[in-house]
């Protein structure tokens, strides 16, 4: 097989290269793909969604049917691994626990572990002792990468940014945060329900969004129609409309990531795990 | 043409076409799963830095408008497409990266569901128990 794979790869590899020269070269504004439809969409964005981030106004308006069926895409990824891996925590019978005034792990099977107890703390199976460094500068990280991930979506308009990165570096701050302390700390703070309604908030978002401008005007989507709801022109309600929608990306984006991190990590018991 | 600018002109497919088929013999020859999926990510980020390379333009800056923050009143100069780099792949392939961590979350479920099944992640023992049972 190995052999085989070398043979198909080297062939592959040596016809991919050979018809690069038929490709344009780098960085060539004559380049096939820089002349059909990118040119109207830089020339126009400003007069037609006042969004100056061509990326954001593109991604959100011009083909915004693409961005609404990728948030539905992340949607079903996370239920895919809600469904395949989920299995309810009342079959977890084997529990740790720390006494913490002298240290000792006791095993606790079936029922019998000591409810609200404070000498006892719960442990996972393959608990170490918590770094203290490692613990603090994460706590105070934490509040940092999620202002930043705020502004990141906020100023999607103006600068890089929009509803998918901010989405992720709010997840990953909420996963450095179970990372940092543990998975139960962090699912009391956001849980698996809080995670998946949010999912779906963030999809019902955007394609609430779309619909209401069908109601109002005549298409799906087209954010112009939102104009009277939102006291503005019609140029400007489109650049807020982006904005909506962009919230409705960030929020689903976020839940899927913590969704599918809380699923993996603990291989669907979200009892113990990383 | 000289080598120089053959080179200089084609270098980035290359890298990318090396990076794709590194890819690709971990998705074909490899025997662990996980190994596989590694692959894959590998693949995908290689279509995606070619993507983003087919969008640069000589001379051209990143695609936001300049002096675009005062809804365009203050842009008293034709915008030049040519002064702008091409936002569609990074359009494109924005939402390709959040796919794409996306459904590697449920390749490694799916890695997670072999390895409780069979107790094993590699290839050729996953497909001999197979045998077995069958």
């Amino acid at each position: 097989m190995k052999i085989l794979g070398t043979i198909t790869i080297l062939l592959c590899g040596g016809l991919l290269i050979f018809f690069t020269s038929d490709f344009p070269d780098f960085g060539d504004p004559k380049s096939p793909a820089s002349i059909h439809l990118s040119p109207y969409f830089i020339e126009h964005t400003l007069e037609d969604t006042a969004v100056p981030n061509i990326v954001t106004s593109v991604l959100a308006d011009y083909r915004s049917y693409d961005t609404m069926f990728e948030t539905t895409v992340i949607l079903t990824a996370g239920l895919a691994c809600f469904l395949l891996l989920r299995i309810p925590t009342k079959e977890v019978t084997r529990r740790y626990y720390l006494h913490e005034p002298t240290g000792v792990t006791l095993r606790f099977d079936g029922d019998r572990y000591p409810k609200g107890s404070n000498v006892f703390k719960r442990i996972d199976s393959n608990w170490v002792p918590y770094d203290i460094i490692i613990n603090f500068t994460c706590r105070l990280l934490i509040h940092f990468i999620q202002i930043f991930a705020l502004y990141v979506v906020a100023h999607g308009h103006y600068s890089p940014g929009g509803g998918f990165q901010g989405g992720v570096v709010i997840g990953a701050s909420i996963i450095l945060f179970a990372i940092s302390s543990n998975l139960r700390a962090s699912i009391k703070r956001l849980g698996e329900k809080a995670a998946a309604i949010f999912t779906a908030t963030g999809v019902f978002i955007y394609a609430g969004t779309g619909a209401l401008c069908m109601v109002i005007g005549e298409h799906f989507l087209n954010y112009s129609f939102l104009a009277p709801l939102l006291g503005t022109d019609r140029i400007m309600a489109r650049s807020h409309g982006i904005f909506i929608v962009e919230i409705g990306v960030a929020v689903a984006v976020m839940a899927v990531m913590i969704w599918i991190y809380y699923n993996l990590s603990s291989a669907g018991k979200q009892d113990e795990g990383l | 043409m000289d080598i120089v600018s053959l080179i200089a002109a084609k270098a980035n497919y290359w890298t990318y076409v090396i990076l794709l088929m590194v890819g690709l013999y971990a998705m074909v020859a490899k025997n662990n799963l996980v190994k596989k999926i590694v692959g894959m990510v590998i693949f995908q980020t290689a279509v995606i830095l070619f993507y983003v390379s087919i969008g640069y333009k000589k001379g051209g800056t990143l695609p936001i408008i300049m002096h675009g923050h005062d809804h365009g009143h203050g842009v008293e100069s034709v915008i030049k497409a040519a002064d702008y780099i091409n936002p569609l792949p990074h359009v494109l392939m924005l939402t390709a990266i959040v796919v794409g961590v996306a459904t590697l979350g449920v390749a490694l479920a799916l890695a997670i569901k072999v390895y409780q099944e069979y107790g094993t992640l590699e290839e050729d023992e996953i497909r001999k128990q197979i045998e077995l049972k069958g």
